[in-house]
């Protein structure tokens, strides 16, 4: 009975303490609270890349498409001078599933390869042999 | 008066090969009374269009390649366009791309044949004779 009581009273200078924080952190909603709810919105933004150079850091084994210095232009390496309309199976790789011209920082071409690129699959499409929506047929 | 075109125009997929020819004398005859010349003439075949074109699902493809002057373009796709079993054309003019094309080569020609002739320095056979 006095051990109870005593391991009550222990208990409960520590429960009114912590009961005591409670409410002062009740009373103090811009205190706490915004500091508890900070912390997180910072780590948060910390796993999110907010710089590109950070991301691209991160991003090359499967993050955020950032700056992916890997890729390379294809037809500079393989020296493709002229991007026709004709070669269809080589402007198929550039085109997504639905039939849209897909964007350099996803293949890596270079600007100049870029532009002649879609001049190239636009022709193509004008002539039937891309098409404007939809997978190409095989 | 020196300027390259390619013309490829789609014709519809039940046409007869003789009407095929029929067709490309006639816009033959008609670049030569203009002045030009019928460089090259390619049928590539019948093809699975990517899309429908006038209800037609598959086209024969034919490809000329023409040197001549702007009206003698002009002139032709009128034909093309008022004749029945045509049902799309292209034009492109493909001089200025192989222009460059004839650029890069000569620069690359070039490369190959300067670094081929080895340089010798005279400095480094010099001084180990001296020393």
């Amino acid at each position: 009975m006095a051990d109870e009581t005593k391991a009550t009273e222990a208990a409960t200078p520590e429960t009114t303490t912590a009961v005591a924080e409670r409410p002062a952190g009740a009373d103090r909603p811009a205190g706490d609270r915004p500091e508890r709810s900070e912390r997180p919105e910072r780590s948060d933004r910390d796993r999110r890349p907010p710089r590109p150079g950070m991301g691209g850091r991160e991003g090359g084994p499967g993050g955020r498409k950032y700056f992916r210095r890997k890729k390379v232009c294809k037809f500079c390496t393989e020296k493709i001078d002229s991007i026709n309309y004709k070669d269809v199976r080589l402007l198929a790789q550039f085109v997504a599933e639905s039939g849209k011209i897909v964007p350099r920082r996803l293949t890596g071409v270079c600007t100049p390869h870029q532009r002649r690129l879609s001049v190239a699959i636009k022709q193509a499409r004008n002539i039937a042999l891309l098409p404007f929506a939809g997978r190409v047929p095989q | 008066m020196n300027r390259r075109y390619e013309l490829m125009f789609i014709v519809r997929p039940d046409m007869v090969d003789e009407d095929q020819d029929k067709l490309i004398s006639t816009l033959e005859s008609a670049v030569t009374s203009s002045g030009g010349t019928l460089n090259k003439v390619e049928k590539l075949g019948k093809r699975r269009l990517a899309y429908t074109v006038r209800k037609f699902h598959d086209g024969v493809y034919i490809l000329l390649t023409i040197d001549g002057g702007g009206g003698l373009i002009h002139e032709l796709e009128r034909r093309l366009r008022v004749s029945e079993p045509v049902i799309k054309f292209l034009t492109v003019r493909v001089d200025e791309e192989q222009k460059r094309l004839d650029k890069i080569k000569a620069i690359r020609d070039a490369k190959r044949k300067a670094p081929a002739t080895p340089v010798v320095p005279e400095s480094a056979a010099e001084a180990p004779a001296t020393a």
